[in-house]
């Protein structure tokens, strides 16, 4: 006879048996039977201090180690805190499993205090949900919440735990199989050849190709496949937001970021390529601009593992459904190299001729301040990001390395995601730099995390770049609704005051000279976040950008513009050495 | 171009699925013409027919996207033609001692009956395919419909 535990029991048990070795999360009336359960095993459960934070420190924690992230909340209020990082994480396919108690099966639907419809509120923004309503579930409930977050497009899963589940007993069964009839071709599609064949034909037909790579990429740790593909082929790659790191920035066939506030040059080699090849990217409307214009003399691949992304927002040519990796190999078998000479030589010239440029202001700018992370951390640390135009500068001048290195909320477009996506991927890479660039505006909303970060010792640094405003909020207004500054203006706050009331090393920098030693101080501070105030100019925009709903040769801010009023280009990756400028034509 | 679709989505048979499916398409903001649901031969499955009003390329969307469901194992769009579908209808019409007998004529007419009569009132039922039954009330508009349900379409391939 199997042993008879408790529901908790048997949801901790099965936990531990899925790897988890560290949780985020607050208790409550409805979960202390599942907090006791897990003070009771060797999974580290971190007190947030927020509900939000705890989802987004499960989702940094995930995005930074591939690992599925889990949070855990009580039942009412605390469900709902979850809520804003479920949807983040929903957006960006983050696999997440996020645990809420649930009021008594007995008095659900009748009110009951801290009662909410946990399931319903969040049905449109999880990947799958389940109400755990009898012990004897739980074991095959967790297993399947692990599987499907973690497989095909991942995605968070919530499990809904009423209180009754957790404490009555059921025979503890360990389902070594999952059977989930709904699911088993989302895990694998099958691969069709002849898809892949009139890609692969598209390609070597091709003269002017660009891949255009997202974080499916990432997902499904396929950035050797698609440097060998990009290598063998000779074609260049840009990224979209989430993408970034996929390719290493330092490739001479990196074409960095396109979209909104793409760099220049990308968007117009975008605009003029004849072959768009996008892997595992889903065409969003920050990265197309006006969907019918989006790289219109192009012929379109697109290799997705999720068959309703494709033709969702752009019509294309040649879908490919599959695990990336494996569409990826497959085109690598066939991959011959191309005469992309021309192409390449174009290319380059647009990048010289078309820099990212800013012009020196009597204040710091935040794009000096992440050149210097950039340097400082030689492209090799994890960058969490707020919202705003600080984010768009950290896509720009810090150069992306690796895979995993950007954590930063595209498709919710989440403020306050920085400080607790930092502490939660700190926590899962702990030898790693982690740093958050943040805005004023992003950072408090989740200020209060910070209390976390040091009660744990997290040598997490936080930049912060304090230009008083909502800064991106104020740059539309600028352009948009003729300098009306509604509600864009933020009150002062004493962030070296806050850092130090919260247990970390405040440091605040107005002058330019004092930037690198701050820096330098924060990389040496291991025991303790330190948070760092740049005070930046205020009417700093970001550039170049498309207007939405323009198409992406139709920029503001270009480079022409820049130069009239006094900017000057900034080179922000290293030149090629001779090997690359060869490759590059 | 908009038009009336016909979807029949198989889902697991249990609480929450409906909840899913129809919240699914309404997010999408496509108007659900009619949806039925009931179990299948197979006592873990449902069955649900759809009837959506959606262009051909949101269709699309839509039948992959509800196809990315845990709970739905199979999706399957019938088209004009390839299927038999029925619905029932029960109508409670307005009825005297000298319409009676014409409705009990128009009832005959479409393969229904009358499955229920007071003096004022009578209730007709019948099943058909959507444009019979369309055709049926519009005949019994001409005497006066007080009330009428409709299942919506269920559906199977030839
Ligand atoms: C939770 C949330 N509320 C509102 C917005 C809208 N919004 C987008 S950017 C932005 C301003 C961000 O200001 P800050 O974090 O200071 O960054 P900056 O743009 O100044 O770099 C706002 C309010 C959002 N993205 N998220």
């Amino acid at each position: 006879m199997p042993a008879k535990l408790k529901g908790a029991q048997i949801l901790v048990e099965c936990l531990q048996r899925e790897g988890v070795d560290t949780a985020f999360g607050i208790p409550g009336g409805v979960n202390l039977p599942t907090f006791d359960a897990l003070y009771q095993s060797k999974i580290k459960v971190i007190l947030t201090v927020h509900e939000q934070g705890a989802a987004h420190m499960a989702d940094g924690y995930a995005r930074a180690t591939g690992r599925v992230g889990v949070c855990l909340a009580t039942s009412g209020p605390g469900a709902t805190n979850l809520v804003t990082g479920i949807a983040t994480a929903y957006m960006d396919s983050i696999p997440v499993v996020a645990i809420t108690g649930q009021v008594r099966t007995s008095v659900i639907g009748n009110d009951a205090f801290q009662e909410v419809d946990t399931v319903g509120i969040t049905r449109p923004i999880t990947k799958h949900s389940y109400l755990v309503k009898d012990p004897r579930d739980m074991a095959r409930v967790v297993r399947e919440a692990f599987h499907i977050a973690s497989t095909g497009r991942p995605g968070p899963v919530l499990i809904d735990v009423p209180v009754d589940a957790t404490v009555s007993e059921a025979e503890f069964l360990y389902p070594e199989q999952i059977h989930i009839r709904g699911y088993r071709l989302q895990t694998a599609p099958e691969l069709d050849m002849a898809q892949v064949m009139q890609a692969a034909e598209a390609i070597a037909r091709s003269r002017k190709p660009v891949l255009y790579v997202g974080a499916g990429v990432i997902h499904a740790g396929a950035a050797a496949e698609l440097a060998e593909l990009a290598h063998r082929a000779h074609i260049p790659v840009t990224t979209s937001l989430l993408g970034l790191g996929s390719f290493p920035e330092t490739d001479p066939l990196s074409l960095g970021m396109l979209g909104m506030h793409g760099f220049e040059y990308t968007n117009y080699a975008v605009a003029q390529c004849d072959l768009l090849i996008g892997i595992g990217a889903r065409f969003d409307d920050r990265v197309t601009g006006k969907p019918d214009e989006f790289a219109r003399h192009a012929k379109k691949i697109h290799i997705d593992v999720d068959p309703s992304s494709i033709n969702k927002t752009v019509l294309v040519d040649y879908p490919v459904i599959g695990d990336v990796k494996q569409v990826l190999r497959a085109l690598n078998a066939q991959a011959k190299p191309l005469d992309t000479a021309d192409w390449l030589r174009t290319i380059r010239e647009m990048r010289v001729k078309y820099p990212l440029m800013y012009r020196e202001k009597q204040k710091l700018l935040p794009q000096y301040i992440i050149q210097q992370i950039s340097e400082a951390t030689h492209g090799n640390a994890i960058i969490a990001t707020g919202v705003g135009q600080h984010q768009m500068w950290a896509a720009q001048f810090y150069q992306f390395n690796r895979p995993r290195s950007l954590i930063t909320s595209g498709g919710l477009g989440t403020m306050g995601f920085g400080l607790p996506a930092a502490i939660g991927a700190q926590f899962g890479r702990p030898n790693d730099v982690v740093w958050d660039i943040d805005g004023d505006g992003s950072f408090q909303m989740t200020a209060q995390e910070l209390a976390t970060a040091a009660e744990h010792h997290l040598p997490v640094k936080v930049a912060i770049m304090n230009n008083q405003h909502h800064g991106m909020v104020r740059q539309w207004q600028d352009l948009f609704y003729e300098g009306r500054h509604a509600q864009s203006r933020l009150n002062p706050v004493d962030f070296v005051k806050l850092a130090q009331a919260n247990g970390c090393v405040g440091i605040r920098v107005e002058r330019k000279e004092d930037v690198h030693s701050a820096i330098e101080q924060a990389m040496h501070t291991t025991q303790q976040p330190t948070v760092i105030e740049f005070v930046v100019e205020e009417a700093e925009n970001c550039w170049p950008m498309i207007a939405p709903g323009k198409p992406h040769d139709q920029m503001l801010g270009t480079h022409d513009v820049l130069e009239q009023d006094g900017g000057v280009p900034q080179h922000r990756r290293a030149e090629p050495d001779e090997e690359s400028k060869l490759s590059l034509g | 171009m908009s038009e009336k679709h016909t979807i029949s989505v198989l889902v697991e048979n249990h609480f929450g699925v409906l909840a899913r499916v129809s919240g699914l398409i309404s997010a999408r903001a496509f108007n659900i013409d009619s949806l039925s649901v009931s179990t299948t031969e197979d006592p873990t499955t449902s069955r649900m027919t759809i009837v959506v009003d959606a262009d051909a390329v949101k269709l699309e969307q839509v039948k992959r996207q509800l196809g990315r469901l845990i709970d739905v194992i199979d999706v399957q769009e019938l088209r004009e033609g390839e299927y038999i579908d029925r619905e029932l209808l029960l109508a409670r019409v307005n009825a005297n001692g000298a319409t009676k007998a014409q409705l009990e004529q128009i009832a005959k007419q479409f393969g229904g009956r009358i499955a229920h009569a007071t003096a004022e009132s009578v209730v007709m039922e019948a099943s058909g395919d959507t444009k019979t039954l369309d055709r049926l009330v519009e005949q019994l508009r001409q005497h006066q419909i007080t009330k009428l349900v409709r299942t919506g379409r269920v559906a199977l391939e030839r």
